[in-house]
């Protein structure tokens, strides 16, 4: 059997993703700083204070985004990490479908904390 | 690292990758550290964050669910693994930062990057230090 030039799980599709860690990145920072900001100005540090905070509309899809980005984030940076420690191609893929899974699973999951609020 | 003489192809050392023994041997510069750090601190996140989702509903769901969150928080495994959560996104922020000044080739010289990786730890560890101290009633 011939060798594959590209592996189905390989680094063919790196500068998107390059890109896309660093932006989701600085997304991640601004929103963080944020709910902080938006914390302190309610002056609350109770469940009224912090579900205050989640409260607004906006703030929730915002808040949706940002774990979003934090899931592409994670993606990434995962997927990283088997790529460089998982050389095998199938258990790779595996690892690749459950971490992909996985992160929309808690995106999913993150969404219907937002709008139980 | 340089090598003046040239050498026939043949007699050229193999190139093979990095075995256990050379990772106890070499001594890691101060930014690979920041950067090993970076990943065990991200994939460390990545196994928490169905710890995090638990909190996060326990903190937004109501205000009983909310007392339980508190209630939680006191006891002495749990502030581990807060503390643990807390290191992870200090150290993974500001070595973050520090990359993405990297990536616009802020700093790329060894005597710049050594230095930022020395910034990086003189602000991470002391935040965690603080947190350590706050989550376990020190201060």
């Amino acid at each position: 059997m011939g060798r594959l030039r590209r592996a189905p799980v390989g680094a063919h599709y790196g500068l998107r993703d390059w890109i896309a860690q660093r932006i989701t990145a600085l997304v991640l920072l601004v929103f963080l700083l944020w709910v902080a900001v938006a914390l302190l100005l309610g002056g609350r540090f109770d469940y009224e204070g912090w579900s205050a905070v989640f409260a607004p509309a906006p703030m929730k899809l915002s808040a949706a985004l940002a774990w979003l980005a934090l899931c592409y984030h994670a993606w990434v940076g995962v997927r990283d990490i088997w790529m460089d420690y998982v050389h095998h191609t199938g258990v790779r893929l595996a690892l690749h479908v459950a971490t992909i899974v996985w992160l929309l699973y808690c995106f999913a999951w993150s969404v219907q904390i937002l709008w139980s609020v | 690292m340089t090598n003046p003489t040239p050498t026939p192809a043949a007699a050229r050392r193999q190139i093979r990758n990095i075995g256990i023994g050379d990772l106890i041997a070499y001594r890691l510069p101060l930014p690979g550290v920041v950067s090993i750090l970076h990943r065990v601190s991200g994939l460390l996140m990545f196994l928490l964050l169905p710890f995090l989702l638990w909190l996060f509903e326990l903190s937004l769901s109501s205000s009983s669910s909310f007392e339980r969150l508190v209630a939680f928080g006191q006891g002495s495994f749990a502030r581990l693994v807060l503390l643990a959560l807390g290191w992870a996104l200090l150290h993974h922020m500001c070595a973050g930062l520090r990359f993405l000044l990297l990536d616009r080739h802020v700093g790329l010289d060894r005597a710049a990057a050594r230095r930022s990786a020395w910034i990086v730890f003189a602000v991470s560890v002391p935040l965690a230090l603080l947190l350590a101290l706050l989550l376990f009633g020190v201060l």
